[in-house]
């Protein structure tokens, strides 16, 4: 049987086209990527060799450290927003919903499955001031204040930016931890509340640590998410006002296909790339490091 | 849980009850409005008349229910042929990712041989690595080949950014089915690619059907790629229905609200009606599949 099992021309015959297709559209173009690096200029007006000048640029252009900050903090807000609801969220599934949960979870899941490009047009109409007041700017006159242009200033737009990617995701985040807390046997529960702790005790000396590894990998996977955002944030604002809300994605798009540098661009993408790395291994070893986990 | 509630009874302790069981409510009742309304709000949208939008308050439901010229609006102004194009791009790419690669899952969990774990690992890597990296070549090799200007750009760069997660999926697969069937399967003189497609394959059915529908998802949803290899390169005719919806809210959207909210219905609507049909499975899948950021 290990024979049959390990015949070369059978892996080959079944490997070969996931394996080639993989190697020449995403590992080649990965490896040239990192070519371009050392040049400027693009394929229809050729290239120059450039040698280390585009990682000088990016230490030096303020452009993009505002894009890598606004970068890591969109990442920071969002990935806490979404888990932290998410698991509010599969707590509230699990302890108080209990079984009758599936139609809320169905319910609360489906903007996760929805375009974004049509979820961020959605957004722009929620929040409008012209040529009327969406809902959002007519529920705060309701409550006597003044209507706002949200897209014009960039902390306000970037609250946008924020609550809708939080609106969007937080029902996947509820699923994911959902599927990590049931597993928690319910005699856990019952002999922690017969010794006495309820409700916030029980959460915090209980639940929380037993949940802790499904709430790292949550974690892992919102910061890699949130890191990479384009699609919502060019579909909801295109960076604007200004550049005030370009992430590092964003300002690679730009300055790769509108300003034709393509060297710098891929100089873009990579320090992208490196952030992802370092922040997916930090991660992972910080949970790594508590002796309980 | 329940013996404590039955052991303690009294008025003091129902009262508490009743207190407590409300704000529950009221939370579920919170929770659904912020995340059903915004798309309720988006379908009464699509049946006003620009008249409705200017004159009436934004929560007003529509006049005439049965107003349906916002659609034909959008339909005649491309959506249907974005829908084809989508439909054309994502299909193929969709066959081949899923059958790719449950070929190579299963030649990477099943199949015995020396550094299959290393080749695991290679198609791991294209998960986290974030697609701004592989952007710029693809456009350069696509545009030499002059693939530019067609659909096959699309349906090759999908193929392959759906490879890395469908793999590792249906590697995690493969590991349940057992062996006991391929050596049942050798014994009776099948070959191993025999047993992979009368075996495997349809043992891997549900698999293979949640792994796809998942990936549908992800690329029906796509922008980032679909913009670069059509936008980007001034084939506005090959718009899929992301970007086409983006191009339709700078013509329309700030004139008129009517036909881009029927158009961003049309898309919502696609997506909702799919993840109805299979809430469960979809559920399941997006959370096996979290990896992907």
């Amino acid at each position: 049987m290990r024979q049959v099992l390990g015949d070369r021309k059978t892996i080959a015959v079944l490997l070969a086209p996931a394996l080639i297709c993989y190697s020449l559209i995403m590992l080649a173009p990965m490896v040239w990527s990192l070519g371009y690096t050392l040049f400027s200029g693009n394929p229809i007006r050729g290239f120059s060799f450039a040698g280390l000048a585009n990682f000088d640029t990016l230490l030096h252009d303020p452009k993009s450290g505002q894009a890598l900050l606004f970068t890591i903090k969109y990442a920071v807000t969002v990935t806490i927003g979404q888990v932290v609801l998410g698991y509010l969220l599969a707590l509230l599934y699990v302890f108080q919903l209990k079984r009758s949960s599936g139609l809320i979870r169905t319910l609360v899941f489906f903007p996760v499955v929805l375009p974004t490009v049509a979820v961020s047009l959605l957004f722009q109409k929620l929040f409008a001031i012209v040529p009327q007041d969406g809902p959002v700017n007519s529920l705060m006159n309701l409550f006597g204040a003044e209507s706002i242009n949200w897209f014009g200033g960039g902390g306000r737009a970037f609250l946008v930016i924020a609550l809708m990617d939080i609106w969007r995701s937080m029902g996947f985040y509820g699923v994911l931890l959902y599927a990590g807390l049931v597993d928690i046997s319910d005699d856990v529960i019952e002999s922690a509340r017969l010794d006495g702790a309820g409700g916030w005790r029980l959460a915090r000396t209980v639940v929380l640590p037993l949940s802790r590894p499904v709430l790292i990998s949550a974690l892992i996977f919102s910061i890699n998410g949130t890191l990479k955002v384009f699609d919502s944030i060019y579909a909801l604002t295109g960076g604007g006002p200004g550049a005030q809300t370009s992430p590092l994605t964003l300002h690679m798009y730009r300055t790769a296909f509108a300003y034709g540098d393509y060297g710098y661009g891929a100089t873009i993408a990579l320090s992208l790339t490196i952030c992802c790395l370092l922040v997916t291994v930090a991660v992972f070893r910080g949970s790594r490091q508590d002796p309980t986990a | 849980m329940r013996p404590i509630d039955r052991s303690s009874p009294g008025p003091g302790h129902r009262r508490w009850r009743g207190w407590r069981r409300t704000p529950i409510g009221l939370v579920v009742a919170v929770l659904l409005v912020i995340e059903v309304y915004p798309l309720l709000w988006l379908f009464l949208g699509s049946l006003k008349t620009q008249d409705e939008f200017l004159n009436r308050p934004t929560w007003a439901l529509p006049v005439d229910w049965l107003n349906f010229d916002n659609y034909v609006q959008a339909w005649r102004s491309g959506v249907a042929r974005d829908l084809v194009n989508s439909v054309l791009a994502v299909f193929p790419a969709l066959a081949a990712i899923v059958l790719f690669g449950a070929a190579a899952g299963f030649a990477l969990e099943i199949m015995v041989w020396k550094g299959r774990s290393g080749v695991l690992l290679v198609f791991l890597t294209g998960i986290m690595v974030p697609s701004q990296m592989i952007l710029l070549p693809l456009f350069s090799v696509y545009f030499q080949t002059h693939l530019t200007g067609t659909l096959w750009p699309l349906i090759l760069t999908y193929t392959a950014t759906g490879l890395p997660l469908t793999v590792f999926m249906m590697a995690t697969y493969c590991r349940s089915i057992p062996r006991e069937l391929f050596e049942a399967a050798t014994l009776d003189g099948a070959s191993l690619l025999r047993a992979f497609w009368s075996i495997a394959l349809p043992v891997l059915a549900n698999a293979v059907f949640t792994v796809g529908l998942v990936q549908f998802f992800f690329l029906w949803n796509d922008l980032l790629i679909a913009m670069t290899f059509t936008a980007g390169s001034g084939h506005d005719e090959l718009a899929t229905v992301q970007v086409g919806l983006l191009s339709f809210q700078g013509r329309f959207g700030t004139v008129q609200y009517g036909p881009t909210m029927a158009a961003i219905c049309v898309n919502v609507l696609i997506t909702l009606a799919l993840y109805l049909f299979c809430n469960q499975r979809v559920m399941k899948g997006m959370a096996a599949g979290a990896v992907k950021g």
